[in-house]
């Protein structure tokens, strides 16, 4: 007698993916807070500002032009050899006409949006107390419409690097649920760019002897944003997982234990090297830790076993601490937030890991055309986009901001008001 | 030298795509893949020498 009034029940995975994608902004926070922890006290009310306005600029401006490219509305397509290589999307502006559009492509927007805000994160960190406010959301704004939505398409769009699966059998094509590529390697490849363009802290590399250390300000902020983090991720690779890796709802608690595992096995071996290393564990170097495990788990979560999980977050964990040495001591590379190591190279160990584990036959070759795509590709035009735009808004802070503070220098008043802040030794 | 480095870097990609049009089997297109990577990080090498060298810059 009800069947004829009962209304259909909503298919499950859509409603999952909304759930998911509610929390998912949790990543943006917690990444926040670790910039701004990893950063001076006297340019943290400038890093969280920043990294608000980011997210409010990358909302809009991929909304609005970078999303017809992610190709939720139509694709370019072209042939050549054989094979046809979707490489563009052709959707309309403004999100035009999105309402009418299917449940899942509305929701892989809602994703996209939330992405690309993580991504224009990532270089914001690695400029930490030199770069200016409006650098940072015009390498936002540039990520957002042009390098994000032309990867975004090629990897969850229907476009080349997804259908190398049906194009050239590789396994399954290109797979990235959780971002690792799309939003990490990108993001990561940017904080390169920026660290190349702003150069290192003002006292940074002395003259002579070795780097100076410069210690994050607020440890509580950053393992606290270690921990929404975690929320944030499970959240981002449960949505990816259904919304681009098509998984069943069944998969769903196997990612979010595999993201778990994955961080906490990082965060394991980070812990002991750093306490062999240096004594003593170190807090920051155990946060890069956790994040670069979270980081892997992007590519990783939905993919593989709880096993393999443990096993790339414990291999990222023991080289994170490495590389931040490394690329400091070595490379002369200022990054004060570990983004490169963290993101880049996480990123990167991820996506190779998920070939090397995932149970489809012939996935690693696909997985290495993404990375070599990744790497010959989009370094290099990040790199070119952010050097014209440091032509045009010029990265670096003048040398009274770096005395100041960026607190001070943009904001006119500091985070901490009623603290004395210590001068610093190296200005003199 | 970074822009050298930086333009290296998309020649490895295009071995990588001749890879994957010019050979079906895979042995052979893994191997072009390989090469084609290589290629990239020695770009990437070659551009992280080019910061190396204005290291005097950056120590100030």
């Amino acid at each position: 007698m009800t069947t004829a009034s009962t209304p259909p029940v909503p298919d499950l995975a859509p409603m999952l993916a909304f759930g998911f994608l509610l929390l998912a902004p949790l990543a943006i926070a917690g990444l926040s807070l670790v910039n701004a922890g990893l950063g001076r006290s006297r340019s943290a009310a400038q890093a969280l500002l920043g990294s608000v306005a980011i997210a409010a600029v990358s909302f809009i401006a991929f909304a609005g032009v970078g999303a017809c490219f992610a190709g939720a509305g139509g694709a370019a397509v072209f042939t050549a050899a054989g094979k046809s290589w979707n490489w563009i999307g052709t959707g309309a502006i403004l999100l035009g006409q999105m309402s009418k559009w299917p449940m899942e492509a509305q929701l892989g927007v809602l994703f996209e949006c939330l992405a690309v805000a993580l991504a224009g994160l990532i270089p914001w960190g690695a400029g930490a107390d030199r770069m200016r406010l409006a650098a940072g959301w015009a390498t936002a704004a540039a990520l957002s419409v042009v390098l994000f939505p032309l990867l975004a398409h090629w990897v969850w769009g229907g476009g080349w690097l997804a259908e190398l699966g049906a194009n050239f059998g590789l396994g399954a094509g290109f797979l990235d649920g959780g971002g690792a590529g799309t939003v990490h390697v990108l993001g990561g490849a940017g904080a390169l760019a920026v660290v190349w363009l702003a150069g290192a802290r003002r006292g940074k590399f002395p003259k002579e002897g070795l780097a100076t250390a410069m210690p994050g300000h607020n440890a509580t902020y950053v393992l606290f944003g270690c921990l929404l983090a975690l929320m944030g991720w499970m959240a981002f690779n449960s949505a990816g997982a259904l919304l681009w890796l098509h998984a069943e709802p069944s998969r769903l608690v196997v990612t979010a234990i595999n993201t778990m595992l994955a961080a906490a096995g990082a965060l394991g071996s980070t812990l002991v090297v750093t306490w062999v290393r240096f004594g003593k564990p170190d807090a920051s170097l155990c946060a890069n830790g956790w994040l670069a495990g979270l980081v892997t788990s992007s590519a990783c979560a939905a993919l593989v076993s709880p096993a393999a999980a443990l096993v790339t977050g414990v291999v990222m964990g023991i080289a994170t601490p490495l590389l931040v040495e490394a690329l400091e001591l070595a490379l002369s590379i200022d990054d004060p937030s570990g983004a490169i190591s963290v993101h880049f190279m996480g990123g990167l160990w991820g996506l190779f890991a998920a070939g090397v584990f995932a149970p489809q036959r012939g996935q690693i070759l696909a997985q290495l055309v993404g990375i070599a795509t990744l790497l010959g590709v989009f370094l290099p035009a990040v790199y070119l986009l952010f050097e014209l735009i440091h032509r045009l808004v010029p990265f670096r802070v003048d040398s009274d901001g770096e005395r100041l503070g960026m607190d001070l220098y943009e904001l006119g008043g500091g985070a901490y008001p009623e603290f004395v802040i210590h001068r610093d030794e190296s200005y003199h | 030298m970074k822009y050298a480095g930086l333009l290296v870097m998309p020649t490895g990609f295009f071995l990588v795509i001749a890879a994957l049009v010019l050979f079906a089997d895979p042995g052979r297109r893994g191997a072009f893949v390989a090469c084609g990577l290589l290629v990239e990080v020695l770009g990437l090498a070659v551009a992280v020498r080019g910061h190396m060298l204005n290291r005097g810059v950056a120590r100030r």
